[in-house]
């Protein structure tokens, strides 16, 4: 699977440029209030500017020099504008990522089947693909570029849909059923479809995507809420500790300029996580879509961090497209080149993979074999079986029981040998089909299910991040119970009918967990709907591309795995980084409350543990350090934490470890750092 | 051996808190015990004179409406007792009434399981005023065990409205827990020496001839619901340190063990209601690891004596004994210090103003953190708040929406668990900050406030404040507090940090208690390991001891540096 990501750094130019220009738009209020902890920066930023333009005025000279305040207004408005440079670097490259793909169908010509009034006039007209509107109706030939995404209603066609997927085989698209689908900017590579547009221009999901990414219409998730109620609670409490830290120090007899009140509200109030909060949310979605999965909100993106529950379609997912034939099992009294022939002769028309293998396992070409006077017996649903028809010969192919129900009829005996057979095909996980002539039981044909290498460890990685797999299959029990020991799923549901993953989603939820589904078909869109996460494939039908809350552009089912991960790292940045904000604050007493009350109180010397050279100095290194630490953890909020299956203890250890501790050491170093350049000046 | 005595005290307390846990987790979880056929009668009684139905199931808004009502009757109650005691019965002594600000205070203080004293028993008080007082150190002390058990109800598995009866509850809580225990300390205060009579003063000839008035009243009976409940609130002025209140070295450590004995106990209980002792334990343990962390520094700087008396040429082998008992000993007062501030108990066998200063930082920390085992039942409700927290931080760093205990934790606890852990600094620093203020603006209006000047007068406003918003009551005596402003600010600040927290956990575990049970799965955070204690206690450490960081450098840490 190859995926067309942009590999920009974060430094490509254009992006760089664009997020540049609107970290100062971002400055305006209206933008600033929607994040509390930054307006109170800004706040600062404004009430320093003000003392600036007072010293320059000649108002006052208890405030310090005019060149040490305008540094720190300097640097106050630089952590803004790297807390709207994270938001906007993010937003950029998302949107980049989303036009990436909206580009391939920008403006395409389409043909327009015109239809006035009533009567169905075959007229076509070139129009570009921007004038469609939903329900009109256009018409793609071989070599045609699908304009805008639609549902075929007439014909069938061969479409490569690398464009979107990556994917370089080509699918085929047909009217009817589940498969009617088609997406704007793939390519019809034979034949002649008619397709309806089911999207108003601006809709589409892409669109939807973008304008998720962008800062105007994003909605804070529930989560987010959650997280800047605690942050703006820290950001209350440290207000509290500056305020009332004025009349402390007019009791100690210690003049504290403004430039050190706003400082030490500053570097305590959480501005490392505040300033990064938005980019790692867009991140989130942004790398979500780089694995090729549109989302449709972000909630849904956390929510399948929390995922308990997934529901994978056997085929396709847990094992290789379809079952294919492995043994010739001939009853007594019938040579096995008697029995591969009648089998093959049965398959001969039988264009199913099935089929097909049969013939495959035969080792013969089927070209040898005489089909002169004979009649093809497609297979029907009341009969359960197919074969052929010669002169004197009859050849079925079918299931135990409908197979059984011809013999019967004919009076013959069903063997023994042959039902033991089934049973023990069934019982190993395979699919028995049993092969008669003239209403005799010849043998049965072994059909098993190939997993898919590797899946098995997926799944083991599965449970432990804790998320329960259930295959859904329409097997037999038997034959799901085998499938699912072998694969390693934890539960499956057997003979599902579509009903069945609803009520089984239900279950679940019930229970209080969280569920996850993948499906394309429209019979498939109620339980898509109901839930928590539904990820439909793109090649799915336009019901269950509306009824689930993700799409999935490379059809790849075991791509839930990778929308749990996306989603777990997105809610580990977001704590990681305030835990590492808020350690961060140990330091930063140490630096400037030493420096506050030193002029006074010479003894608080003692706490001066990191020997800053100045009162001046400590405070200047602890705000450029609050400063700087924003622009060198936006890599690490764009790429998200890495979440490894430890076991939810153990994760907790190692991030506590790394960015608790962390937090708590690398301040002291950078702000002594910061300080030992620093002190050359003040 | 000073040492070990306290090691003593300290698992004695913890041995008898196991058991106690478990007989407190039975009551409320309403399973049989022992005590059942001696209290039943008892309790239907009670219920039986005050019409209530105990079996009636209450919302966790219905708990906090019951909650109040008691406190607010009891309220007007003493207010009238203490205004009016001049010339009630039960006044020997004719002790005067009370003037209005000192009465708020006091009905206040001793409502909200404080037990400020802007008064001195022997002269303030008549024996009436300190029965309706005892009362309250009952009450208050049920009413916290009551709020605190609709809590562990609430945490319990599964999605429950059924929350208990608060009356239930509360009279449970002074039936069973409280009384039974006050009887059994009261009586080894009484063969030890503490009087308990409704005579007045007593007298005697001194062997230098004078005569001296002794005060006494019915005072081992308060001793001992002031330790057990988390009171502090003494009969006579000076507290557990006045030899009628605390007469030796064996009622020391009986009167200390009655101090951390519910607190810690009610840890226990938690665990034997929910079914999760590794739970209950990690809690204690965190608990125990932040009392240590106070406590052997303590004990440290007081045995090391006052470095400004050692610069003299004196020394000290007994440590710093300046406003300590000879009886007790240095290592056993820094004990008592920092169990009583830990435990929101409050009551002094020390002058708490007299420690050195590092110890009276660990003692104002106790208070400021209020969570370590806590007053009886609201110890754990603040700690409570840490959790919730610590569970939102923990539950996004290992890559899943916060839930605790199968609740997922949300905006709406969120926004209450902020506002709560908001409210202690902000009385605190505020109260300081508003009297620091006053008097660094008028000192020559306000000289009589502050004893010392400087880091030490600056220590002795805080900690007024400290002790008031977490509901402690002991104080650095230095202050001269008996004035209309301290008694009015120090009052509000005890009701709201009374009852904001009590209905701020109440809140947030009715709301989760309603909302669908996740079970638990390999992805979930477990709240009962040493990993996630460690998350609590930094926790803990950012919010309670940081934000007081600024402050406490200006007062016991400038002071300290100082005497260096």
């Amino acid at each position: 699977m190859s995926k067309h990501n942009i590999k920009k750094g974060f430094f490509d130019r254009s992006l760089f440029r664009e997020a540049l220009q609107q970290s100062f738009i971002k400055l305006k209020p209206q933008a600033m209030f929607r994040n509390p902890v930054m307006f109170t920066v800004w706040v600062g930023t404004i009430v320093m500017t003000a003392v600036c333009i007072w010293i320059a005025a000649g108002g006052t000279t208890s405030q310090g020099s005019l060149t040490y305040n305008i540094i720190i207004t300097a640097i106050l408005l630089v952590t803004l504008l790297f807390a709207n440079f994270a938001e906007a670097i993010a937003e950029a490259r998302g949107k980049a990522q989303a036009s990436s793909l909206r580009k391939t169908r920008a403006e395409t010509p389409a043909k327009y089947i015109q239809t006035p009034g009533d009567i169905f006039v075959e007229e076509i007209k070139l129009v570009p693909s921007s004038q469609l509107r939903k329900d009109d109706l256009f018409l793609c030939e071989a070599g045609d570029i699908i304009p805008i995404d639609g549902e075929i209603v007439q014909g069938l066609a061969t479409i490569d849909e690398s464009a979107i997927t990556g994917e370089s085989a080509p699918v085929i698209r047909e009217a009817g059923g589940d498969k009617s689908s088609v997406t704007g900017g793939t390519k019809v590579l034979s034949d002649r479809i008619r397709v309806r547009v089911t999207t108003a221009p601006g809709e589409s999901f892409l669109d939807k995507m973008i304008a998720l990414v962008e800062g105007a219409s994003r909605q804070k998730t529930p989560n987010e809420i959650a997280l800047t109620i605690l942050l703006s609670g820290f950001t209350l409490v440290f207000i509290i500790v500056c305020v009332t830290l004025k009349p402390f120090a007019d009791y100690a007899n210690t003049p504290i300029t403004i430039a050190a009140f706003i400082s030490l509200f500053v570097c305590l109030i959480p501005t490392t996580i505040g300033g990064l909060l938005s980019a790692i949310g867009i991140a989130g979605m942004d790398r979500a879509l780089r694995a090729n999965v549109i989302t449709k909100s972000g909630k849904a993106v956390e929510t399948a961090g929390d995922l308990d529950t997934l529901l994978l379609d056997k085929t396709g997912t847990i094992t290789i497209g379809n079952r294919k034939a492995t043994h010739f099992y001939e009853v007594q009294g019938v040579t096995k080149a008697q029995f591969v022939k009648a089998a093959v002769q049965a398959s001969l028309a039988d264009e199913t993979p099935e089929g097909k293998s049969i013939i495959e396992l035969s080792g013969k070409n089927p070209a040898d074999h005489q089909v002169q006077h004979a009649t093809f017996i497609p297979f029907s649903a009341e009969t359960r079986s197919s074969g052929i028809d010669f002169a004197q010969t009859r050849i079925r192919k079918g299931a135990a029981d409908a197979i059984r129900d011809i013999v019967c009829k004919a009076g013959n005996p069903f063997p023994k040998e042959a039902e033991s057979l089934v049973k023990q095909i069934a019982a190993e996980g395979g699919t028995p089909l049993v092969v008669s002539e003239n209403e005799q039981v010849l043998g049965v044909i072994e059909l098993q299910d190939i997993i898919k290498p590797g899946i098995r460890e997926r799944f083991e990685r599965l449970r432990k991040m804790g998320v329960k797999t259930v295959m859904v299959t329409g097997d037999n029990p038997l034959t799901a119970k085998y499938i699912a020991n072998k694969a390693g799923v934890d539960d499956y549901i057997a003979e599902a009918k579509p009903e069945d993953k609803m009520n089984y989603i239900r279950k679940e939820q019930q229970s209080g967990k969280l569920v996850a589904m993948m499906g394309d078909g429209t019979n498939d869109a109620p339980a898509l709907a109901q839930a928590d996460v539904g990820v439909a494939m793109n090649s799915g039908t336009q019901a269950a591309r509306e009824a689930g809350n993700m799409v999935d552009l490379d059809n790849d089912p075991t791509k839930l795995i990778e929308i749990v991960e996306i989603g777990k790292q997105l809610l580990m940045t977001r704590g990681t980084l305030t835990t590492f904000s808020i350690a961060n604050d140990v330091a930063k007493y140490f630096a400037i409350v030493p420096a506050l009350f030193i002029a006074s109180l010479p003894s608080l010397q003692g706490m001066n543990i990191m020997q800053l050279h100045s009162p001046e100095s400590a405070i200047l290194s602890a705000v450029i350090f609050n400063a700087i630490i924003i622009p060198l953890l936006i890599p690490l909020a764009l790429r998200g934490v890495s979440y490894k299956p430890i076991g939810a203890s153990a994760l907790l250890r190692r991030n506590l470890l790394i960015y608790g501790l962390g937090g708590i050491i690398v301040p002291f170093a950078g702000i002594k750092l910061i300080d030992l350049i620093v002190s050359n000046w003040f | 051996m000073e040492i070990s005595g306290i090691i003593m005290m300290f698992i004695g307390a913890v041995l008898l808190a196991l058991p106690l846990g478990r007989y407190i987790g039975k009551i409320y979880s309403g399973d049989r015990t022992w005590a059942d056929r001696l209290f039943n009668p008892l309790d239907k009684a009670i219920f039986k004179f005050s019409g209530i139905d105990p079996s009636r199931e209450m919302s966790w808004k219905q708990h906090l409406a019951a909650l109040l009502t008691i406190n607010l009757l009891w309220f007007f109650f003493s207010m009238f007792v203490l205004m009016n005691m001049s010339w009630l019965p039960l006044n020997p002594d004719a002790n005067p009434s009370m003037s209005a600000d000192l009465a708020f205070n006091t009905t206040v203080s001793f409502v909200s399981n404080t037990n400020l004293q802007h008064y001195s028993g022997e002269t303030g008080v008549s024996y009436l005023g300190q029965l309706v007082l005892m009362l309250f150190q009952f009450i208050s002390a049920g009413i916290g065990m009551a709020a605190c058990a609709v809590v562990f109800l609430a945490m319990r598995e599964g999605t429950t409205g059924k929350l208990g009866n608060f009356y239930h509850f509360f009279v449970k809580s002074c039936t069973r827990v409280l009384l039974p225990l006050s009887i059994a300390v009261a009586v080894i205060l009484l063969v030890n020496g503490t009087p308990m009579t409704f005579k007045g003063k007593d007298q005697f000839v001194s062997l230098q001839g004078d005569t001296v008035h002794v005060s006494r009243g019915p005072a081992a009976a308060m001793v001992a619901i002031k330790q057990l409940g988390t009171n502090g609130g003494g009969f006579f002025g000076v507290n557990s340190a006045h030899p009628l209140e605390n007469p030796n070295y064996v009622t020391n450590i009986v009167e200390n063990i009655a101090i951390i004995l519910i607190p810690i106990a009610m840890i226990f209980a938690l665990g034997y209601i929910l079914k999760r002792k590794r739970f209950a334990w990690m809690v204690f343990g965190v608990m125990t690891v932040g009392f240590l962390l106070l406590l052997i520094p303590s004990i440290y700087q007081e045995s090391a004596g006052n470095p400004a008396i050692a610069r003299m040429g004196i020394s000290q082998p007994m440590g710093s004994m300046e406003g300590k008992e000879v009886r007790f000993g240095s290592v056993a007062s820094a004990f008592w210090a920092i169990t009583t501030t830990a435990t929101s108990n409050g009551s002094v066998n020390a002058m708490h103003d007299s420690l050195t200063p590092l110890t009276g930082m660990f003692a104002m920390l106790g208070m400021m953190i209020n969570a370590i085992y806590g007053g009886v039942g609201v110890g754990f409700l603040n700690f409570y708040i840490f959790i919730i927290i610590a569970v939102f931080i923990s539950g996004l760093m290992v890559g899943r929406t916060p839930e605790f205990l199968g609740k997922k934790v949300e905006a709406g606890e969120m926004k209450i668990a902020a506002m709560i852990a908001l409210l202690h600094p902000l009385l605190i620093l505020a109260g300081t900050a508003l009297s620091s203020y006053l008097y660094a603006h008028n000192p020559e209006v306000y000289a009589s406030w502050l004893n010392n000047p400087g880091s030490h007068g600056f220590s002795e406003m805080l900690y007024e404040y400290t002790s008031s918003s977490a509901n402690n009551g002991s104080g650095f005596e230095g202050l001269g507090d008996n004035t209309p402003f301290w008694n009015i600010s120090c009052g509000i600040v005890m009701l709201l940090s009374r009852y904001l927290p009590i209905i701020g956990p109440i809140a947030i575990a009715g709301m989760l208690s309603a909302k669908k049970y996740v079970p638990e799965s390999a992805g979930t955070l477990k709240t009962d390991t040493a990993t996630f204690g460690i998350m609590v206690f930094a926790v803990i450490v950012i919010i309670a001891a940081l934000s007081f960081f600024p402050a406490l450098s200006l007062g016991p840490i400038a002071e300290y540096f100082g005497m260096k």
